[in-house]
């Protein structure tokens, strides 16, 4: 009972990153019909800015407490969430209307372009960097285990956002408008939705919520590194195919039963084994369930 | 001044001339119908004044002022409307929320949303008995209704529907086209494009005939009523 428990805390942060990643994916797609390899290392810019805003504040001495990693949080999610956007209008705007396969090998070509653009930066460069926050042990017992505030509020964030997100895309004017871009693009631009903001909204939603959980990891596993987007990228892709691309609640679910598979797969296996859950789970679901667990229920795309 | 003219427009797909020179005009307060038979280039002339396409030669106008190139929301914002080939209805949103997307531009505003979604939904009482379901589950006609209404939101002054009567049953095709003469008399510009060219010349004032991408006969609709060429393409001639 204890160790499930332990477990299921760990599950459940690891999964939150998933998901969060996996909406990005699936908004993207949902809305330009692209899978956006450079993704993944948006997730890996927003924990290095997380990293540069933590140890700025640091020098002010906001770094260490609740304000200064909230304040970080939101930094590394505004400047991703530009750079989202920026990538977009340079890499895959120009390319609309292309055949699809284009902007994909574009989208991998972005990706090692930012993988190695934060290589050879200075600041960050290519070796492990030591997040400048790490998390508190304090917590409370429950059934023998500890669980640690922080693991909880690192979820309870991650439920926030995707919550906050959820109702944004279901309930206001720009939400709706981009799902009517995603449904059909033509008709939305004859209604006056400007089609291009649209896309470039979907871009800096996806991006910030990739930007929180980058931040959200580098405090969880206290160190980041310039290819940590690259797994969790196709982890999140995984995810995002496993609910349904395309559909962010299927997102949310694919990401926290990715999250659950992996860590109680390697408990019971062994933690070599952990790539190949994920992975033999994506396979499984393609040949069984191409349109993913929640993929046929909505009729939209979104 | 015409309240929308186009003079010899040429638009192309890829390395196909869709339009070889069209000139029409459109004035205030008409019904314009634009006729021909599939591929004649009659959706193509609309896609080009929405914005849709750009014309690689000639000149659009809206009230005197130069439109072609400007992208399709900005001409939303001038007052043309564009109701689309096969109505284009957002399928996963509901019939409210459709009719909240017709209304964009004028996002924020209220009262104004409010006052218009009633306009519609008197005019469409169906409509409003459907508010809260998901558009896509609306029989082709209740469509047709939406998306009529979704673009009457836009506050239009010129409204280019493109094949209303489309897969309708004939008593809905009156409807409709009963209901695009009141807005009409409410003071709103039409072009119709159709290719039911019976109900269309009842509706219109003028027409203009179109055959490959370009304008074949114009004159006033009870005339080309009358024409015989007319009558043998697209009335079903002889009777």
């Amino acid at each position: 009972m204890s160790q499930f428990l332990e477990q299921l805390l760990n599950a459940l942060v690891i999964g939150s990153f998933y998901a969060l990643v996996a909406l990005g994916y699936s908004m993207v797609y949902g809305i330009i019909r692209l899978i956006n390899f450079a993704h993944g290392d948006l997730y890996m810019l927003g924990a290095f800015f997380g990293y540069s805003a933590l140890l700025l504040l640091g020098r002010i001495s906001l770094g260490s407490g609740v304000t200064g990693v909230l304040l970080a949080m939101l930094i590394a999610m505004g400047m991703t969430g530009g750079l989202g956007v920026l990538v977009e209008r340079v890499a895959y705007r120009p390319l609309r209307g292309a055949p699809r396969i284009i902007p994909l090998i574009t989208a991998l070509g972005m990706s090692l372009f930012l993988e190695n653009a934060v290589m050879v930066f200075k600041p960050w460069g290519a070796s492990f960097r030591v997040y400048p926050v790490t998390l508190g042990r304090a917590g409370f017992d429950l059934f023998g285990v500890h669980i640690g505030y922080a693991h909880l509020a690192i979820f309870a964030m991650a439920l926030f956002l995707m919550v906050g997100l959820h109702l944004f895309v279901e309930r206001s004017t720009y939400g709706k408008a981009m799902r009517a871009v995603a449904f059909d693009l033509e008709a939305a631009q004859l209604m006056g939705i400007n089609a291009n903001r649209m896309i470039s909204l979907g871009f800096f939603l996806g991006s910030i919520m990739a930007a929180a959980a980058g931040v959200m990891a580098g405090l969880y596993y206290g160190q980041i590194n310039f290819l940590m987007g690259f797994i969790v990228g196709l982890k999140a892709f995984t995810a995002s195919v496993l609910g349904g691309i395309g559909n962010l609640p299927g997102a949310m679910v694919g990401g926290m039963l990715l999250g659950v598979l992996e860590v109680f797969g390697t408990s019971s296996v062994g933690g070599q084994w952990k790539d190949v859950f994920a992975f033999g789970a994506l396979i499984l679901i393609l040949v069984f369930k191409p349109t993913g667990l929640l993929g046929e229920r909505t009729a939209g795309r979104m | 001044m015409a309240m929308l003219e186009l003079s010899g427009i040429h638009t192309f797909y890829g390395a196909i001339e869709a339009l070889k020179g069209i000139s029409l005009k459109v004035e205030e307060g008409e019904v314009v119908a634009l006729l021909g038979s599939n591929g004649a280039g009659k959706s193509t002339t609309l896609r080009t004044v929405s914005g849709l396409l750009r014309p690689r030669q000639g000149e659009v106008r809206f009230q005197g002022q130069p439109i072609a190139g400007l992208p399709p929301d900005e001409i939303v914002r001038l007052g043309i409307v564009q109701v689309p080939e096969g109505r284009r209805i957002f399928g996963p949103l509901t019939v409210e929320e459709n009719l909240e997307m017709g209304a964009f531009l004028a996002r924020g505003q209220k009262a104004r949303i409010q006052e218009d979604m009633a306009r519609v939904y008197d005019m469409f009482p169906r409509l409003k008995e459907r508010r809260r379901q998901l558009a896509g589950t609306l029989s082709g006609g209740e469509q047709q209704m939406l998306a009529v209404g979704r673009a009457l939101m836009a506050r239009p002054r010129l409204l280019m529907l493109d094949e209303p009567s489309m897969g309708l049953a004939p008593n809905l095709v009156q409807f409709i086209m009963q209901t695009v003469r009141e807005i009409n008399q409410q003071g709103v510009t039409v072009l119709v494009v159709e290719q039911n060219a019976r109900s269309a010349l009842r509706l219109a004032t003028r027409a203009y005939v179109m055959e490959t991408g370009r304008i074949t006969l114009e004159g006033p609709a009870a005339e080309l009523a009358r024409n015989e060429q007319v009558v043998a393409a697209y009335l079903g001639g002889g009777r």
